[in-house]
């Protein structure tokens, strides 16, 4: 009996001790660097809760971090590394930009519509990896790492030759395809939450029910668990590669759609990447690639970006420290295995007295 | 003292399910003890114990008398106990050496030295006449010569004690020939062995003492001296089990499998099934017998849609299949119990009861608009494990915390269950206990019975002797020769296998 409890409990407790070793580790680089981590780590902590601005911003940050965690997690279960969701965001954001100025409806069709563009569109760049490794045995790897290059520089140039309007953006998209909300803005002491939030929780509800409710989840699952076994059960082992980097890459597009719509209101060229899509595969692993665990890891993650701000501000700590403890993160949950071991090893050390 | 391995009272128990309960088994030095068991009856469990894999809740274990705390293999390997596990652990793009001295090389100045690593493992080889090739990579060796890479990986590190988990059940019969060989090479040298085997005449071959495990409990130890077969298999299962398989004449009907002038290549377009010509008909059992590696496995394949035809054809009840896809053969009425159960069999990190839906999941009332009833799912899963008898805590633990024994029967049900029109049962006996077989292929004689088509494929003659109501021989791609089952013998069968003629007296009769 207690070997059920302490498996069920196992989940929970890798990405738990992770994320208390890493700010251990934290506190002890910040007195190295002559800083209180006291102050600093309540510094951290009022920057995401202190005021309605600071959570409201975090809500915000952690809007597109969920979906870009969510198309990692969804090609990962299918047994795919989709490293593209970065460029499929980009497009995702773009297009949705593009929609939201160009075309005039009313907004209940409008913001549906503009999302629906963006996901498409990040569906289309993710579709493409899938069936070059469904039909040639590209490895996805490769062809997503190009395909964010690519995504970031056609957008870039069609941005700077169709649609610059002001310095080095694109218009502002039109009211009745905006995501903004002055309720949740003035409730939030005017950050820029918007309704993306209730979207992208939304998403995690939709990735939940199609992996784990419907026949295309099941047979996403078992090609992600066994080729061999899958295909004699007569599933189409490709169709599901290139379906699942089709939907992981609709969820990095409707993501870029909630930067687009919501954060921004334009589209702008992009100097570098957005690291959006790259932190998505951070929160996919500290999450464990449940829908839940994904929600609290954007969580996370977007509460550190935010209160990094603060740590500077009011206790002097760089906000690099922060990308350390997020990497600290991501280190400890990779080698979770270790920590699973020690775990066992305490167990098993107390079974015995 | 007399023991070099004591395990006294072993308990250990997993989420669910106390697999090891009050279990002691005692070693003599230089002996070959057999463990034996049912399936699920705690064996690998208690050997991964002894192997420092799993911790024991309970009980005391003595390695030449003396009490010791096996924490981890690297421990067991001091202690100087090695195990073969029955899934081998070999790392498929390295040689024999590196992958033998994989986490011990021998260094010279901090470098590999893998010549002498080479040459050691040349010489221990020749010493058990085990005949491998050091340089030879793992993934072009064949399974035999893989597991005597695991044989000598555990020699290499020192091993005096070997553990043996179910080593035969992959193994073809010349090679189980071979292996018992080593085995005596090894005792004579001094080892001791644990052999776990669900092939009771191996046992009466090779073992000198045996421990029999029923569902956990310690059930005692016997010299295998004035054991027979039957006495090792009723103590075993705790009732008499039958070994002949009962049933009536066959009654063959229409054709149900037809294949004609097949050609199917293989991995390195040699054609190994080569215009073979087979039938099957409704109310017949028909045993494939023959060497291992003349086309059977690309034979399956080929039926199953998982191969493509290079020529020829293949019908099913009257349609061509040659082209269908394995959803559509299994749809034409095809049921497959595939010969490498992890391969192909089961998808190990979904749950049982999800494995034991494999087949059907897409379909009516399990789902609906593209949306799955997981209730209806389990319900349907839990009938079959307890018609079948797999032995699980539950149906939605993982297939891969089942035994083996139990992952194949799980199999098994979901295949029959279906009661499709031509059953292609690939080795579906391996790694079952005599209780689970006498199940199985009472099953299969049902299926028979109920009209349908049967097509076995073993390499254990005794298996397509007893079971079959005909036997195709199978050589170098082609069926050379169909027998009655009840007008040949293990002789002419493996003459015909070998490529023999058949006897000009003989075939008059
Ligand atoms: N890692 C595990 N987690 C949970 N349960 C397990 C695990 N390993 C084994 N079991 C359970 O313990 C019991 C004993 O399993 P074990 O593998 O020891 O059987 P076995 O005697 O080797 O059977 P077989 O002849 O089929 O190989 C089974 O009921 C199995 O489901
Ligand atoms: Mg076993």
């Amino acid at each position: 009996m207690m070997d059920a409890v302490r498996t069920k409990w196992m989940g929970l407790l890798i990405p738990i001790i992770s994320i208390l070793l890493a700010f251990l580790a934290g506190a002890v680089i910040m007195v190295l660097s002559g800083n209180n981590p006291i102050t600093g780590y309540a510094a951290l902590v009022s920057g995401i809760f202190g005021t309605p601005y600071d959570f409201g911003e975090t809500l915000q940050r952690m809007t597109p971090l969920i979906f870009s965690g969510l198309a990692v997690a969804f090609a990962f279960r299918a047994g795919l590394l989709n490293i593209g969701v970065e460029g499929q965001l980009i497009v995702g954001w773009f297009t949705a930009v593009i929609a939201g100025i160009v075309v005039d409806l009313p907004t209940l069709i409008h913001i549906p519509f503009a999302i629906a563009a963006g996901a498409l569109a990040g569906a289309l760049w993710g579709a493409v990896p899938g069936f070059l490794k469904a039909r040639f045995e590209v490895h996805e790897v490769i062809v997503t790492i190009m395909m964010n290059y690519i995504a970031m520089h056609v957008t870039n140039s069609l941005i700077r030759t169709y649609f610059l309007e002001s310095g080095q953006r694109t218009a502002i998209v039109n009211e009745s395809a905006s995501l903004e909300s002055t309720f949740l803005s003035e409730l939030t002491n005017f950050s820029r939450l918007h309704w993306g939030f209730f979207i992208a929780a939304a998403a995690c509800v939709v990735m939940w029910f199609i992996l784990w409710k419907m026949k295309r989840g099941f047979e996403l699952r078992s090609v992600g668990y066994n080729k061999n076994a899958s295909m004699y059960a007569g599933m189409s082992v490709k169709g599901n590669i290139v379906l699942s980097m089709t939907i992981s890459g609709a969820f990095a597009g409707a993501g870029g759609a909630m930067v687009g719509l919501g954060t921004y209101g334009y589209a702008n060229i992009l100097p570098a990447f957005t690291n959006i899509g790259f932190d998505g595969i951070a929160v996919a692993l500290l999450g464990a690639s449940t829908s839940i665990g994904i929600f609290l890891a954007a969580f996370l993650f977007g509460g550190l970006q935010q209160g990094a701000n603060m740590m500077q501000a009011t206790a002097g700590v760089s906000p690099e420290l922060v990308e350390i403890v997020i990497a600290l993160i991501i280190f400890f949950v990779a080698s979770g295995y270790v920590i699973r071991w020690a775990i066992d090893r305490i167990a098993s050390r107390k079974g015995e007295k | 003292m007399d023991y070099v391995i004591e395990m006294n009272n072993i308990r250990k128990e997993f989420p669910g399910i106390v697999a090891n309960d009050n279990i002691t088994l005692q070693v003599k030095q230089g002996e070959i003890h057999a463990l034996l068991g049912e399936n699920g009856a705690g064996k690998s469990t208690l050997m991964n114990v002894l192997f420092g894999l799993y911790q024991p809740e309970r009980g005391e274990i003595k390695v030449r008398g003396e009490q010791v705390e096996i924490n981890d293999p690297n421990k067991a390997n001091d202690l100087g106990i090695g195990m073969v596990h029955q899934h081998f652990m070999l790392v498929q793009n390295f040689t024999v050496t590196e992958n033998i001295i994989l986490g011990s090389e021998p260094t010279r100045r901090g470098a590999v030295n893998l010549k002498k690593a080479e040459k050691d493992v040349q010489e221990i080889s020749d010493r058990y006449g085990l005949r491998v090739d050091p340089k030879a990579k793992i993934e072009d060796i064949s399974v035999g010569m893989q597991q005597r890479v695991e044989i000598l990986k555990t020699l290499y590190r020192g091993a005096e004690i070997l553990i043996f988990d179910e080593p035969t059940a992959s193994l073809t019969p010349q090679e189980i020939k071979e292996l018992i060989n080593i085995m005596h090479n090894l005792i004579n040298e001094g080892k001791s062995i644990i052999l776990i085997t669900h092939k009771l005449k191996e046992i009466l071959q090779v073992c000198d003492r045996c421990t029999v495990i029923r569902r956990g409990q310690g059930i005692g130890t016997v010299d295998v001296e004035g054991a027979t077969e039957s006495s090792l298999a009723e103590m075993m299962v705790g009732r008499e089990v039958n070994f002949s398989v009962e049933k009536t004449p066959a009654s063959p009907k229409d054709v149900v499998l037809d294949v004609q002038d097949l050609v199917v290549e293989d991995a390195r377009k040699y054609d190994i099934v080569d215009h073979l010509n087979l039938q099957v008909r409704a109310g017949e059992i028909v045993g494939l017998a023959g060497v291992d590696g003349n086309g059977q496995t690309e034979l399956i394949e080929a039926l199953t849609g998982l191969r493509p035809v290079k020529s020829g054809k293949i019908s099913i009840s009257g349609s061509e299949t040659s082209k269908y896809k394995p959803r559509k053969v299994t749809e034409a009425g095809v049921g497959h119990i595939p010969q490498d159960r992890h391969k192909h069999g089961l998808v190990l990190d979904f749950t049982i009861g999800e494995n034991i839906l494999l087949q059907t999941y897409y379909q009516k009332p399990f789902s609906n608009k593209g949306i799955l009833n997981y209730n209806k799912m389990y319900e349907k899963a839990k009938e079959l494990i307890e018609e079948y008898d797999v032995r699980t805590p539950h149906e939605k633990t993982p297939a891969r915390s089942l035994s083996g024994g139990n992952q194949q029967k799980a199999i098994i049900a979901r295949e029959i269950d279906r009661s499709p029109d031509l059953l292609i049962a690939a080795q579906p006996t391996r790694g079952l206990d005599v209780g689970a077989i006498e199940f199985i292929h009472s099953k299969l004689v049902e299926e028979r019975d109920k009209g349908r088509a049967v097509l076995l494929v073993s390499l254990e003659l005794d298996e397509v002797l007893n079971v079959s109501d005909k036997i195709a021989v199978i050589y170098e791609g082609k069926i050379v020769e169909v027998v009655e089952a009840d007008q040949t013998d293990e002789q002419e069968l493996g003459l015909l296998m070998a490529g023999g003629q058949k006897e000009a007296g003989e075939a008059t009769t």
